[in-house]
């Protein structure tokens, strides 16, 4: 129980529709979503095979806690071979589709080949079937969504969705679900536009059935109200949202500031939560509107924001003058800081036509960024360019630059490459602010150390959310470490990731280990699932997890040597804050995370560590 | 003669108790030689509970170092209440 125990096995070549029934010794072993997935994924693909072939597949995968009453128990991830790293992808978002999915009877999808012409995946309950997307193709999310909701005329039906990047191959493009929660990382968007499979749309009214239903009552409020209690979960994140982080990552020198030049963004203020409060002196109201919440959330950190209808981007526009979802800080750093470009309304609107697109506004940013620096060098020309004026600063480029990328076009194209593909292409591979091909997101590695392994060593390539060091290195969550020394971070990261790949594979929402420990999650999981789930018993799953996907990665053909970070960030030192003068200290951490990880000095888990995790 | 300065910076909930004249979230304080950060929080009357994140030049600076920690002519404190995201 809690898992429904059978998933979907839909073939997009031959065009059929399967149920089969759970793996139930791999729901032991990995326990569900990223984990579990990751798992099918490894078992029936080769690693090296073509991320946008008809070979590889994508799995849409829920957690054993998605769709019940646990706090911010909706989420789903979607794990496939990435397009953009050639690594393991796995993307997780919240909103109201995977509980949906869950609500269906489903613990996952498995989608395989290719179909020949567009097509949606309709799931209601026990009836699964694909349906001609063609009317669909072309649309963005938002027309998408509309679209589905009117043909079947269910308003409450629930559309995860690509745009017209994902049809056309831009890299990183992503899924939006419910018109603004994002998989939005390592472009399994062109995954699934390789596979002209253009949306899932979901409608389920079974329920989950848990083991133990008085137990999980009991457990869940117990928990909901160490959400409750705590400043973070109850008060900072509803209130300013993950955008709190803006002046506080600038105030300690880790903001990284025109494609990693600086570490700090004299903008900050103008692009943070705070000013997103404050009455603009055009109409006198905030950018924010609201805060939002996620399916069963008891944080609700979503940000709904309202652009000035006089502003230039959308002045001719009425159709974005709706609130829609606002800036995460993520987004606003790459859209922002990473740009130069401190116009609130102007990142408000990017990140609009980021959901709309459905592309990533992290790679997005962050590549605008690299090419802005190429600009200026002049290895790209307003000629490549189409006449956009390319200069660090510029809210116009930005923006414009947003709409060709989400609709494939123009310099869009290039944009639509990645960083480190658009700095190989125009001979400066060095500028590229990337991990195994992923762009970072929002936190310098000179001025917050353990991040710098972190982003290194990630599993998808350079990402937060895969060992989120900030949370103790700044925060002081669950204890306070000084961000810029060396010393005890190889375990702090393994510590992380092993605990993360936990939590992300129950079906509930990272921003709960703010207040959360897997201390935690157990007693709910306990409650919910057959077997014995403890603590101690997750930490090993989420060690389990990391070793399968570095072994999955291994085989793709990934080395030690992708475990590294830009030259930028080994040999420049940051120029400003408390970390002027250093550089990241990455040569020293490494080979103690490796002994610490029970790997060889080559980054290979070795025969012991793989038999103590039964991967061997 | 004017009295030598430093900024203070107050972020999040705490920006209801930034002092008049205050604009951005940072206002310019008056020091003396014996001003610490414990004491600019305590002359402001800052909830302890939500001085959670004491930086002064960008560098935290734990509760039991704070009655000790001099603020120097051009120093900037910023503070917030506990703070996440991501």
């Amino acid at each position: 129980m809690s898992w429904t125990g059978k998933f979907l096995r839909v073939n997009l070549t031959e065009g059929t529709v399967k149920s089969e029934a759970l793996n139930r010794e791999w729901a032991r072993l990995y326990l569900g979503q990223r984990g579990l997935a990751s798992k099918y994924l490894a078992e029936e693909i080769d690693p090296r095979v073509d991320p946008l072939s008809p070979d590889n597949k994508i799995i849409f995968t829920t957690g054993p806690l998605t769709g019940t009453n646990a706090s911010t128990a909706g989420r789903y991830s979607v794990v496939t071979k990435g397009p953009l790293t050639g690594c393991i992808a796995c993307s997780n978002s919240g909103g109201m589709f995977g509980a949906e999915l869950k609500n269906a009877g489903w613990d996952m999808i498995i989608f395989e080949g290719r179909a020949a012409k567009p097509v949606y995946f309709h799931v209601e309950n026990d009836r699964a079937e694909l349906r001609d997307a063609q009317p669909f193709w072309g649309k963005t999310v938002w027309e998408t969504d509309a679209g589905l909701k009117a043909h079947h005329q269910d308003p409450m039906l629930r559309v995860a969705t690509i745009g017209a990047s994902g049809e056309n191959g831009v890299l990183f493009a992503c899924i939006v679900n419910d018109l603004h929660r994002a998989a939005g990382r390592s472009g399994v968007g062109a995954v699934m536009g390789s596979k002209n499979l253009k949306a899932v749309a979901v409608r389920g009214s079974k329920g989950v059935r848990v083991k133990d239903p008085v137990r999980f009552l009991k457990s869940v409020a117990e928990q909901k109200q160490v959400l409750a209690d705590n400043a973070v979960t109850s008060q900072g994140l509803p209130t300013y949202g993950t955008q709190v982080l803006m002046n506080v990552i600038n105030e300690v020198g880790a903001l990284p500031t025109r494609n990693f030049q600086d570490v700090q963004f004299d903008g900050a203020r103008r692009i943070s939560a705070e000013a997103m409060r404050e009455p603009r002196r055009s109409d006198g109201k905030a950018n924010l509107v609201t805060n939002a919440a996620c399916f069963g959330c008891t944080i609700a950190c979503g940000r709904i924001s309202q652009i000035d209808p006089g502003h230039y981007t959308i002045v001719n526009r009425p159709e974005y003058r709706h609130a829609s979802g606002g800036l995460e800080y993520e987004a606003a750093w790459a859209l922002g800081a990473a740009t130069g470009v401190d116009d609130l309304e102007a990142l408000t609107f990017a990140n609009f036509l980021c959901n709309e697109h459905a592309i990533d506004p992290i790679s997005f940013g962050a590549t605008v960024a690299a090419a802005m620096e190429l600009y200026e060098l002049g290895a790209i020309t307003s000629k490549e360019t189409g006449g956009i004026i390319l200069t660090f600063g510029s809210a116009e480029a930005l923006t414009a630059l947003a709409e060709l990328t989400g609709k494939a076009q123009g310099f869009g194209r290039d944009i639509g490459l990645g960083s480190k593909r658009l700095c190989a292409k125009y001979g400066h591979p060095d500028l590229s602010m990337t991990v195994k091909g992923q762009e970072f997101p929002a936190y310098d590695p000179r001025g917050i150390q353990g991040m710098g392994l972190s982003y290194a060593t990630s599993n998808r390539g350079a990402c937060h959310l895969r060992g989120y060091t900030v949370a103790s290195e700044i925060m002081g969550t669950p204890v306070k470490t000084d961000p810029l020394v060396t010393d005890g971070k190889a375990a702090l990261v393994k510590a992380f990731q092993d605990a993360t790949a936990a939590f992300d594979s129950a079906g509930i929402c990272i921003f709960t280990s703010f207040a959360w420990t897997l201390e935690n999650v157990a007693p709910q999981l306990d409650a919910a699932c057959e077997g014995e789930w403890t603590a101690d018993y997750l930490l090993e799953v989420g060690e389990r997890i990391w070793n399968l996907e570095r072994q999955f990665n291994l085989a793709a053909g990934m080395t030690a040597k992708d475990d590294t970070l830009p030259k930028r960030l080994l040999k420049e030192a940051a120029k400003t804050g408390p970390a002027k003068g250093l550089a990241s200290g990455l040569a020293t951490m490494l080979p103690e995370y490796y002994a610490q990880r029970g790997w060889s000095a080559a980054g290979v888990p070795t025969a012991e560590t793989l038999k103590r995790l039964a991967l061997a | 003669m004017s009295m030598a300065t430093a900024t203070l910076k107050l972020f999040s909930q705490l920006s209801d108790y930034l002092p008049p004249g205050a604009d951005q979230n940072q206002a310019l304080i008056e020091i003396g030689p014996s001003t610490t950060v414990d004491g600019v929080i305590t002359a402001l009357a800052l909830p302890a509970g939500k001085c959670h994140l004491v930086l002064l030049n960008g560098v935290f600076i734990p509760p039991s170092e704070r009655i000790a920690t001099p603020i120097r002519p051009g120093d900037a404190l910023a503070i917030w209440p506990p703070v996440g995201g991501g």
